[in-house]
């Protein structure tokens, strides 16, 4: 019992004593040793500075992607590759605004549902002041909840703007300040295209994105989605948003079914529409992430093996240089495990102090890759990478140390002395 | 010499043999070798390169097996001990001199002397203490801080012989403890020798020098693995008229 109980104090007194002649040989044998651990800096080094690149990426775009919105269910007409419409004009498989009458009481998962017009590029003017080319979109009050688009001022398009499509607009900041309004802008009028309309509402502009602006480089002006279709925009896409990211695929299958019905396409027969989820795109995004992430780590990992080798080969010359002392060590008492443990915790010491050197140079690589761009900007080291890095090259010092540890406790004491 | 009795057997060596494999030929560096050793004996062996003296030495250092027979050191059968074992025998009850001293380089006279004890379950605090006092037991209380390459090689050859004292092992085991030393340096150690044994050190010596032999109580003649003298030096052929030895140069 008294053995059991002294047994595991017996062995961390053991490695301490052999970290300790760790630190001696590697201070000792300085050159020899920043050279050997070179390969473990840079192995880690590269290894956490690439996953502080690529988390960092990751955490951009899918913060990107929540400003996108990850709720929101596209729909177009499609033609059909087989089946009877597939020579179909576009014209006659487009939407019609009557297919989509109760489509939120129909499809439980689906918020709110917009009609968006195709949009026109027009000049603007307001007074003295004009714009070559604004965005001009007929959408629904609905949209603005679909993209998250905060109405800063005035109001949004009431029942009757939709119903008897006024010519009135929302507009976003970027274009009133282009514009030179007041800061007020609502309740003057602006001349787009040759239609004036009413200024009713002020937009927030869109958050700056890392894949261009998408769209959000242009001056926008909004307009009720009736108003567009009076106006001859008549070819319309249909924005939608479901109640929560979980039941996106709910959604879509309620979407497909209430638009089979509604469009009179007979069982079998394709569809003649697609429904497109932000939240597939998200998923997909995040799987070539993963891919790209492991690709990466697998190529960094290649260089912590590289330096493995290192550590093992001078291991190995740190063995065969100091058999004499191995010999000496045996016959002055030293047991094979009291060999393999000191060789095993020196080459350890010395992946973990390469370790060390490493992830403060990674970090250094990390805020050098940050100010790359935008993407990169959020580029920093997680503490969970630090801890695995360690871990990392703790564990390429037992299994290359393993090898010349095992080596040392072989070896016989009497042909170590005799060693020349 | 010592009285003699059963209690007092430090070493009994009973039908020892030991082959080595060179190639497809077999080499027998010892045979059937039979050996007493009591306590506070003092203990040489003599005999030309390929006689087996080293092999013998090996053998009872427990740095070696024997193919053959018994061995038993202090009471305890090491033939059948495993590795680990045979190291903490070798820790606890055998102190070795080197022809060659065999110093750690780098590190001090008292460091080297403590290194057995790192290997022992001596606490920490008290290593230093007993590395110290073996190493004043050698005449070196001054060098303890002196690492190999400041020492003569008298003076290494006694932090040797300090290492091997450190543990109070019942063995001291000296391979040629002269061979590297100058016929001045080499009587000091001798007389160190000298003083260990009245001290009560049971101490077996392989040389090939007559007079470094001539210090021992004991003579054990060995040629082609075996032993074929064993007597008290009064009664050895070459030492008993006198006790300054002739020559180097041993007629077997």
């Amino acid at each position: 019992m008294r053995h059991l109980f002294w047994a595991p104090l017996l062995f961390i007194r053991l490695v301490i004593q052999s970290a300790l002649l760790a630190l001696n040989q590697i201070w000792v044998n300085k050159t020899r040793s920043i050279l050997t651990t070179l390969g473990i800096i840079i192995g880690v080094a590269s290894v956490s500075a690439v996953i502080a690149a690529m988390d960092g990426m990751n955490n951009k775009i899918m913060e990107n992607f929540e400003i996108f919105g990850t709720k929101k269910i596209f729909m177009w007409p499609h033609r059909p590759e087989t089946g009877s419409k597939k020579n179909m004009d576009w014209w006659q498989i487009r939407f019609r605004t009557e297919q989509f009458e109760g489509m939120t009481e129909h499809c439980p998962s689906v918020e709110y549902k917009s009609f968006v017009s195709g949009g026109n590029n027009l000049p603007a003017r307001f007074a003295e002041k004009s714009v070559e080319s604004v965005r001009m979109t007929g959408v629904e009050a609905t949209w603005f909840k679909i993209e998250n688009r905060a109405i800063i001022m005035g109001r949004p398009f009431s029942h009757l703007d939709e119903s008897q499509g006024r010519k009135v607009c929302i507009i976003s900041k970027k274009l009133r300040d282009k514009l030179n309004m007041d800061r007020e802008c609502t309740g003057n009028t602006i001349l787009i295209g040759h239609s004036t309309f009413l200024v009713i509402g002020l937009l927030e502009d869109k958050p700056s994105m890392m894949f261009g602006n998408m769209g959000g480089d242009n001056y926008e002006v909004y307009i009720p989605y009736r108003t567009a279709q009076k106006m001859g925009d008549r070819w319309f896409r249909v924005m939608a948003s479901c109640k929560s990211a979980q039941v996106a695929g709910d959604a879509k299958a309620e979407i497909q079914f209430f638009l089979r019905r509604t469009r009179r396409i007979k069982p079998g027969d394709p569809d003649t529409f697609r429904v497109h989820l932000m939240e597939s795109e998200v998923k997909k995004v995040k799987e070539v992430m993963g891919m790209i992430s492991a690709v990466a780590y697998g190529i960094v990992s290649i260089s912590l093996l590289v330096g493995g080798i290192g550590i093992m080969n001078i291991m190995l010359v740190s063995v065969s240089e100091r058999t004499r002392e191995i010999g000496l060590r045996k016959a002055v008492g030293a047991k094979p495990s009291a060999i393999l443990t000191q060789f095993l915790v020196e080459a350890v010491v010395l992946c973990l102090i390469g370790g060390l050197i490493g992830v403060a140079l990674g970090h250094g690589l990390a805020s050098l890759i940050s100010k790359f761009g935008p993407l990169m900007e959020d580029t920093k080291i997680p503490a969970w990478a630090i801890l695995l890095s360690f871990g990392f090259a703790g564990s390429v010092g037992i299994i290359f140390g393993m090898f010349p540890a095992i080596k040392a406790a072989r070896l016989n004491p009497i042909d170590a002395l005799r060693h020349e | 010499m010592a009285e003699l009795s059963e209690e007092s057997v430090v070493i009994r060596v009973m039908s020892l043999s030991r082959t080595y494999k060179v190639g497809s030929e077999s080499v027998h560096a010892l045979q059937e070798v039979d050996l007493d050793v009591h306590q506070n004996e003092y203990v040489a062996v003599m005999g030309h390169s390929g006689s087996g003296k080293s092999t013998l030495m090996n053998l009872l250092g427990c740095l070696d097996k024997a193919d053959a027979g018994q061995y038993e050191l202090n009471g305890v059968n090491t033939t059948k001990m495993s590795a680990a074992r045979l190291a903490h025998i070798r820790n606890q009850q055998i102190g070795f001199v080197f022809q060659s001293f065999e110093l750690l380089p780098r590190v001090s006279a008292l460091k080297n002397v403590e290194l057995p004890l790192i290997y022992s379950d001596i606490p920490f605090w008290q290593r230093r203490k007993r590395a110290k006092q073996a190493l004043e037991r050698v005449g070196l209380g001054d060098r303890t801080t002196h690492k190999p390459n400041q020492l003569s090689g008298g003076e290494k050859q006694r932090v040797a012989v300090a290492r091997a004292l450190v543990s109070q092992p019942s063995l001291l085991l000296a391979d040629e403890p002269t061979g590297n030393l100058d016929s001045t340096t080499s009587a000091g150690i001798m007389d160190l020798f000298e003083q260990l044994y009245r001290e009560g050190q049971t101490i077996i010596m392989v040389t090939h020098e007559a007079d470094i032999a001539a210090h021992a109580r004991r003579i054990v003649r060995m040629k082609d693995g075996q032993i074929i003298s064993d007597l008290p030096i009064e009664q050895d052929p070459i030492f008993e008229h006198n006790k300054t030895a002739p020559s180097s140069e041993e007629p077997l």
